[in-house]
Parts: C-alpha cells; sequence; structure tokens
C-alpha cells in the first residue's frame, strides 16, 4: 500500500510523486528496542559484555550502513511539499514517540537499580540511555520547530527527559536567528576542537534561551520566575522525573542521571559541531547578516542516519524553512555535504586533528568560499596559525 | 489596522489581535514592534522582510 500524490500544475502539467520512505519512518517506533536490546541480551547470556551492543550499533554499525546503503535518492518535488504537510501520519508517529523516551529511560533506571552490575556497566548503561534521550532532543527539534501549540506542548514534555527544557526556544529563536555567525554559540569555528565547542556550546544556549524567554516574560509583565515560564515548566517535569527516580532507585541514580543528561546534551553538540563547521554568513550594508543560505549548512543525504534522525541531515532546507515537516525536507545539487552520516561525522569530530584533516579543506573548496579565509568563520584564537596554513592574502586557492 | 506576513513562513502578523504569547497586545502597530523583531515561528526573517497584506 502506497500513497501517491497528485498534482494538476498550471505551467509544468502532471506531477505525480510517491513517498517511498513513507513506511520506513516507522522504525521510530522500533528505535526504542535498540537501547534495552543490551539488558535483554544480557539476560539471555547472563553476560554483562552484552550491554554495549546498542552503543557498538550507533557508532560503528550506523555509519558502515550509511557507507553501505549511500545517499537517498528520493526528493519530493517543492509542489508536492503541501500536501505531504498536511498527510496527518507523519506527524503522528512524531508523537508516538514522546512516551517512548520516559518508558526507556525508566526502564534502564530500574535496571541499573535492581541489579548487580560493575560500574562499567552503569556508565555504558547510562550512556546508552543518553544517546537515546539525545534522540528524543531530536524529536524534540522536529516538533519544537512546528506551528501547531499540540507539538510545541510535546516538545517541552520530551525535552524534560534529558532537562533540556531551554532547548526549543534557544534553538528557533536563537540558533536560526544568529546560525553561521560568530555570535552564535551552536555553530562551530573552523580549528575550533568539539572539547572547545561544548564549553562555549552548553552555556552559551543556556544562557541565550533563557534570555529569550525573560525578554518575553517581561513583555507579558510576568516574571522570569513564574510558572508561565516554558523553560521552567520544562524543568519541573525533570525534577519530579528524575527526583522519582533518585527516590525508587537510590543513589546510584544521580552519578546514572548525571552521565544520561550530559551524554543527551552532548548528542546535540555533536550534531551543532558538524552542522555548520567554518561556515559564515556575511554583514550586508545595513548590518545585519545575509539571510541563511543553503550554503551556510553541512548535510548528509544517507538514507540510514536520515530515517533514525527525521532527515536532520538535510539541514539546508531545514534552515531555509524551519516550520517544513521531516517528511518534505529536500535535497539540493551543489549544497555542503558531509562524508558520512552524522553517527559516523560525530566519531571523527571525537578526533580533532583527523576532523581538522577531513574537514578543513572541505570548508576552503566550497564553491561560495573557494580558498577565501574571509568567508570563513574561524577560531579568533587559531586565526593567525590557520591563516599561516591556508592564506595567501585571500587570493583563491586550490583546496585539494 | 493591518496585517503582515512572513515572507517565508506565512506567519502573519495581525495588528487587530497582536500576539498574545509573545506579548504583543491587540492593536500594538506593527511599526512599534521592535527593530529586532524576527518572524515568531521561523526567526529567518526580520522585521524589514515582512509583507504588508492588502486589506
Amino acid at each position: 500500500m502506497s500513497t501517491a500524490y497528485v498534482l494538476e500544475h498550471p505551467e509544468k502539467g502532471h506531477i505525480e510523486y510517491t513517498d517511498k520512505k513513507r513506511h520506513l519512518w516507522m522504525s521510530s517506533l522500533a528505535m526504542p528496542l535498540f537501547p534495552v536490546l543490551g539488558i535483554a541480551l544480557y539476560f539471555v547470556f547472563d553476560s554483562q559484555w552484552m550491554l554495549v551492543i546498542p552503543l557498538l550499533f550507533n557508532y560503528l554499525v550506523v555509519p558502515f550502513l550509511d557507507y553501505a546503503f549511500g545517499s537517498d535518492e528520493n526528493n519530493p518535488p517543492e509542489e508536492i511539499v503541501p500536501q505531504l504537510e498536511q498527510d496527518t501520519y507523519y506527524r503522528i508517529l512524531t508523537w508516538l514517540t514522546v512516551p517512548m523516551h520516559f518508558i526507556v529511560l525508566i526502564a534502564i533506571a530500574w535496571f541499573v537499580g535492581t541489579q548487580s552490575l560493575t560500574i562499567w556497566s552503569v556508565i555504558v548503561l547510562a550512556l546508552t540511555a543518553g544517546s537515546y534521550s539525545g534522540l528524543g532532543i531530536n524529536t524534540a527539534h522536529e516538533l519544537g520547530h512546528k506551528k501547531p501549540e499540540l507539538e510545541r506542548f510535546l516538545a517541552k514534555i520530551v525535552l524534560a527527559v534529558p532537562a533540556y527544557g531551554h532547548f526549543c526556544i534557544e534553538h528557533n529563536r536563537g540558533h536560526h536567528r544568529d546560525v553561521a555567525t560568530p555570535e552564535d554559540p551552536a555553530s562551530s569555528r573552523m580549528g575550533e576542537s568539539i572539547y572547545k565547542f561544548v564549553l562555549r556550546e552548553i552555556p552559551g544556549a543556556t544562557k541565550r534561551g533563557w534570555a529569550v524567554e525573560k525578554e518575553r516574560l517581561a513583555r507579558l509583565g510576568k516574571s522570569e520566575w513564574s510558572i508561565h515560564n516554558d523553560i521552567l515548566q520544562s524543568y519541573a517535569i525533570s525534577a519530579i522525573l528524575q527526583g522519582g527516580l533518585i527516590i525508587a532507585f537510590g543513589w546510584i541514580m544521580i552519578p546514572f542521571l548525571a552521565i544520561h543528561n550530559f551524554f543527551a546534551w552532548f548528542q546535540l553538540t555533536s550534531a551543532n559541531y558538524i552542522e555548520h563547521y567554518g561556515l559564515l554568513r556575511q554583514k550586508e550594508a545595513n548590518g545585519r547578516y545575509e539571510r541563511c543560505q543553503p550554503h551556510h549548512s553541512w548535510n548528509a543525504n544517507y538514507i540510514f542516519s536520515n530515517i533514525l534522525l527525521f532527515h536532520l541531515e538535510r539541514h539546508s532546507d531545514h534552515h531555509a524553512n524551519p516550520t517544513r515537516r521531516y517528511q518534505s525536507l529536500r535535497n539540493f545539487d551543489g549544497i555542503p555535504q558531509l562524508p558520512n552520516g552524522y553517527y559516523g561525522m560525530y566519531i571523527l569530530a571525537y578526533i580533532p586533528w583527523l576532523w581538522y584533516k577531513v574537514m578543513d579543506k572541505r570548508v576552503l573548496a566550497l564553491p561560495h568560499i573557494n580558498g577565501d579565509l574571509s568567508k570563513v568563520n574561524i577560531d579568533p584564537a587559531r586565526r593567525d596559525e590557520i591563516y599561516a596554513k591556508f592564506g595567501n592574502g585571500g587570493h583563491a586557492v586550490l583546496a585539494s | 489596522m493591518g496585517k503582515y506576513r512572513c515572507p517565508g513562513c506565512d506567519y502573519t502578523y495581525d495588528e487587530a489581535q497582536g500576539d498574545a504569547h509573545e506579548g504583543y497586545p491587540p492593536g500594538t502597530a506593527f511599526e512599534s514592534l521592535p527593530d529586532e523583531f524576527t518572524c515568531p515561528d521561523c526567526a529567518v526573517r526580520y522585521k524589514e522582510d515582512f509583507e504588508p497584506l492588502a486589506e
């Protein structure tokens, strides 16, 4: 069974599109099985080594499958996008994943709290739970950009699992406004390692999110310390959820949840790090930055990880049309492309010298940059070093 | 009282209604929104990008 979208276009004539990925998107419902798979295998084989399988899947198997399955040739015609947007099937899938994030965290916390485990197993489980809650931030990202109240409400709820309630406000109103500028704590700079970036990104985003919400509440004549604060509402749910887990399963929950929360945040940090690395919008005569263009985001058009991430990797279209739903996001020719999917690129980012080796030449080779370092977002602390390495007075260099 | 539309995402600011969530009461003129106003839905478009809608 497949749904064909048909349009009689006044100029282009008959347009027909079938979404071949329609049913693949249902795999978001199976995703919670992965974090608990290790636990199931632990009971079957009675070995704590089994617990590491989900993480190995994320960071070794997913990059391989991106390589093996390759790029995604499906691309809805722009004219069909309004019909895809209207199809409620897609949005229901995102809604259904929201409760799953609560269930998985509680299930893993129960396991940690009731089994006799080595410290290493607890750490592995906290990282596994954190990586699934990182996907929860991705779901919140999809939901939080949408116009219906219900979806923004669900975004606030799911963000409570990793205790990151400020994300949607900071992201929608801060990151999308400031993306690919030196002012954006969520856009990484050339020469900036992910370990330096995370220290700028997490506090910077938290501050900006709070400032945006404070400004809105001030216009409403309400205190930032009131129940009207959308960020505090989400944090309150986090306090109930995580406080409840500590009461239920004891002190072990404190380090477990700390690692879980941080690792979920760090998934977002990783995505932010690779999405705009080195890219820079130019200032216009009126002092505003040029509007965010497709060449201000890195994309990864790999089918496997795009299914895992609700098309987050089709990032240029997302920044051009932030309210567009995941199923409608499109790939374009000639936009910055990463050499693997996000999970493979995360691994690369965690090894900074390798990241620079792979990415710096790709930044410089982009047609709109063409070796001109003045068009690159560079870490100020490493500017001289980078100019010494790549610069030649602003003239084009051939980046091989 | 006029209406102004974001050319990117079609968010429409209606002066008669204002925007309760954003803290702009009914009757707030588009002109009097802050200069750094960006589209509340997509944040891609600045105030000066908004298009007045015909009555």
